[in-house]
């Protein structure tokens, strides 16, 4: 029998695709996502459809107009959206939305060549973006469902005031803030879906919260500690956003360290910035970081030796 | 044990024959034998067309040194000696031997006399065997070594790539070879210890020679863990003795020997009963084949009619590996021969042939943590593609054992083994022209000094 197929071993490959990362991402977001329906409303729901749908246009139509091939089907576009969203008061004009995935997909991701290219996050960079182009709706809260309050002011604008907040309302997520931040809890089973799958491993999580954790325990006591870690987009940034394959160090060691610089960008932000919030600036800022931590924490090979 | 191991894949164990005791398949009408079964020199043949040849008589002698001499595995006539194509494209002689059906052994059988360490080599050298692991490199140019030197030697039963058990079986049905093969090598070469690898993907294996090695001195049986790939020798010398073979380096350079246990088997039964390396368990297996199962193979038969013993194909095959599928090598047709070092026939129906598709590498960093070798294949993948032969130097793509542990779990798929192959011929150019540059520049300065030595004679002179 002749005309087999030849090619170049291994015969076999793992069952994991770019696509399988992808939904599994986006399954363990599905937490934080149902978390913030319950917690402001139908309207977040609206937000994450705008910027998952817009993220799936914009890559799409760059593509097609690049006539490059099209990556949709991988899913990373839908994971920015959602990220993105999640990242985004309640109360974000739908124009603005649309904005901010372009944003993340055009200028972030496909200028600089597309998925694994990109040296910054693009749900990051976007939010980033919006949050000095759009500084009112982007600050400006939503009261949550099941709070007495008219508006949501931040756990962390209250900490910063000096005010004291319930742990259990933050660890829930029933405060203010953006969509998908506020509850650790949601945000925590998702992170332990994805380590347990194998998507990430838990050096950046770790690192970057116990940085904020030791550094806040420091300043003002346990319960103070506890809340820096629960409030603000700590475990969002954290398990989501500072694991991105392609804007963070590949190597364990070199995730410890982005981590843990992540961690300490964020309470020097946080303790003495002008910002309640550092954790995305810490992200975008240890992005550009990336590749030289990776080039300090470059693997040795075994038995290798200096020529 | 407080090591390390190294990294590693999860890959699928798809052992389905391990409990098949391998059969005997009838000689085949013919055999191409091909003189190239080893690495080093090809053997050259010592019969010519009609001879009358026996199961077990020389057809070929060892070319060289790194060689290793040829015995025919049917009784028959020889047909011609022949030009075949080998798999990498080259070409190589081929002794075709029409078989007479009756597997008349060779008269001329006879146990070796070993009495010390050379008379053993020269045995391990006249069995004709070769690293039946999968390298098929000549085990008594790999054996002769100063016994003084051998602190450890590993008898490799890891058997981790998938689907085979030819030497699951063979540490089961032929333990007692394996055993006599140990009292060899601790007879001659003096290890401080003997390590016996298995995966603990087999647990009667490793109870088994457990117990038949429990009155033998400073041999132990180490599971491994069932994490491919652990029957590397670099691997399977770090994950059992915690030793780290240098670059460039032999593993006799940090005091070991690693020896398959198919190769021992072949060795001891040699030395106790004259019978060289004439046949080979071979596992046959993968979706298309009809009746998985071990067979004893006479060597040079045709993977066809191996598998129509096997009882043909259940589907049509679109692609046939001569061993296993993470560092086997696909052939073009069913005519391949059986070779030394063949350990299984795979052949694959449409779904498992069909090539992956490639997708942009998203940094996943899997192929650098999946790397037992802590190689970097996705930079070096990139410093191939930019053509920086330099960097390839830097990032030691020269180490690369080709396991396929990066192809295999990368999930854009990307073909990394391939890369690093043909990054391995880009830094040997880069170095051979490295070494001109060095050597024309020392030719250059030798050659300018002579001038002005020559030049201060004459001054001399003309003072």
């Amino acid at each position: 029998m002749d005309n087999m197929i030849v090619s170049v071993s291994p015969h076999i490959r793992s069952n994991d695709t770019t696509t399988t990362i992808m939904r599994d991402v986006l399954l363990a977001l599905c937490p934080a996502l149902i978390a913030s329906v319950v917690i402001f409303g139908a309207r977040a729901l609206l937000v994450a459809v705008v910027c998952v749908a817009a993220c799936v246009f914009f890559e799409w139509g760059f593509e097609k107009m690049c006539k490059r091939p099209n990556t949709i089907t991988d899913l990373s576009a839908a994971v920015t959206g959602l990220i993105l969203a999640l990242n985004l008061p309640v109360g974000i004009p739908i124009w603005q939305a649309i904005f901010g995935s372009l944003v993340a997909i055009v200028v972030v991701k496909q200028l600089f060549g597309g998925i694994g290219h990109n040296f910054a996050n693009p749900a990051i960079t976007a939010r980033i973006v919006m949050l000095i182009a759009f500084a009112g709706p982007m600050t400006t809260w939503a009261a949550p469902n099941f709070a007495d309050a008219v508006s949501g002011a931040t756990p962390l604008a209250q900490l910063g005031a000096g005010e004291s907040v319930s742990l259990a309302s933050l660890f829930l997520g029933n405060v203010g803030g953006s969509m998908g931040e506020t509850s650790a809890l949601a945000l925590l089973l998702g992170g332990i879906y994805l380590i347990v799958r194998k998507v990430i491993s838990w050096h950046t999580p770790v690192a970057f919260i116990g940085t904020v954790f030791v550094l806040a325990l420091i300043k003002g006591g346990l319960t103070f500690g506890v809340a820096e870690i629960f409030a603000g987009g700590l475990f969002l940034g954290a398990i989501f956003m500072a694991t991105d394959y392609s804007t963070t160090p590949s190597t364990k060691s070199g995730q410890l360290i982005f981590g843990i610089g992540c961690g300490l960008i964020t309470c020097l932000i946080r303790f003495f910035g002008n910002y309640p919030e550092g954790v995305s600036f810490s992200i975008l800022l240890m992005n550009i970081l990336t590749p030289y931590i990776s080039k300090w924490t470059a693997s040795k090979p075994l038995g290798g030796v200096d020529a | 044990m407080s090591i390390k191991l190294l990294h590693g894949a999860h890959v699928p164990h798809r052992k389905n024959t391990a409990d098949l005791a391998p059969k005997r398949m009838p000689a085949p009408a013919v055999v191409t034998v091909p003189m190239s079964m080893n690495i080093g020199a090809p053997a050259k043949p010592v019969v010519k067309p009609g001879d009358e040849v026996k199961v077990g008589q020389l057809i070929a002698e060892a070319g060289g040194f790194v060689s290793s001499p040829v015995y025919s595995g049917v009784s028959g006539k020889v047909k011609k000696i022949d030009e075949i194509l080998l798999f990498h494209g080259g070409t190589c002689q081929a002794i075709v031997i029409e078989s007479d059906g009756e597997q008349t052994p060779y008269e001329g059988i006879a146990a070796p006399t070993v009495t010390d360490l050379d008379s053993f080599i020269e045995a391990v050298r006249n069995s004709g065997v070769v690293g039946l692991g999968g390298a098929g490199f000549p085990t008594a140019v790999k054996l002769k070594v100063e016994p003084a030197k051998v602190d450890y030697i590993c008898v490799n039963g890891a058997e981790c790539e998938p689907y085979i058990t030819a030497d699951t079986r063979t540490m089961l049905d032929d333990s007692e070879l394996l055993v006599d093969g140990i009292k060899l090598l601790q007879k001659y070469l003096q290890p401080g210890k003997v390590y016996i690898g298995i995966e603990d993907n087999k647990p009667n294996c490793i109870s088994k020679l457990r117990d038949m090695t429990k009155d033998l001195k400073d041999v132990e049986v180490a599971a491994l863990p069932a994490l491919y790939p652990q029957g590397g020798e670099k691997v399977m010398i770090h994950n059992t003795t915690g030793r780290i073979v240098p670059e460039g380096g032999l593993p006799i350079d940090v005091g070991c020997v690693v020896i398959n246990t198919s190769t021992l088997v072949t060795i001891a039964r040699y030395v106790k009963t004259g019978m060289p390396l004439v046949e080979k368990y071979v596992t046959v297996d993968g979706s298309a084949i009809a009746n998985p199962q071990n067979v004893i193979v006479p060597i040079g038969t045709s993977v066809k009619d191996v598998v129509d013993f096997c009882g043909g194909f259940r589907s049509e095959p679109k692609k046939i590996i001569l061993g296993g599928p993470m560092m086997g090598v696909s052939v073009p047709n069913t005519d391949a021969p059986v070779v030394k070092n063949t350990g299984a026939i795979l052949a694959l129906d449409a779904k498992d042939a069909a090539p992956p598709v490639t997708t942009a590498c998203i940094k996943c960093g899997r192929c650098v943590s999946h790397c037992p070798l802590n190689l970097m294949p996705a930079a070096i993948e990139t410093a191939y593609q930019l053509k920086k032969p330099e960097v390839l130097k830097e990032l030691k793509v020269n180490l690369c054992m080709e396991c396929g542990c990066c192809s295999f779990v990368c999930p854009a798929k990307r073909p990394l083994v391939q890369v690093n192959k043909l990054a391995k011929g880009e830094l040997n150019k880069y170095n051979a022209k490295l070494k001109a540059e060095a050597e024309k520049k020392a030719a250059k300065e030798a050659a300018k000094q002579e001038a002005a030595k020559q030049e201060a004679a004459k001054k001399e002179a003309t003072v």
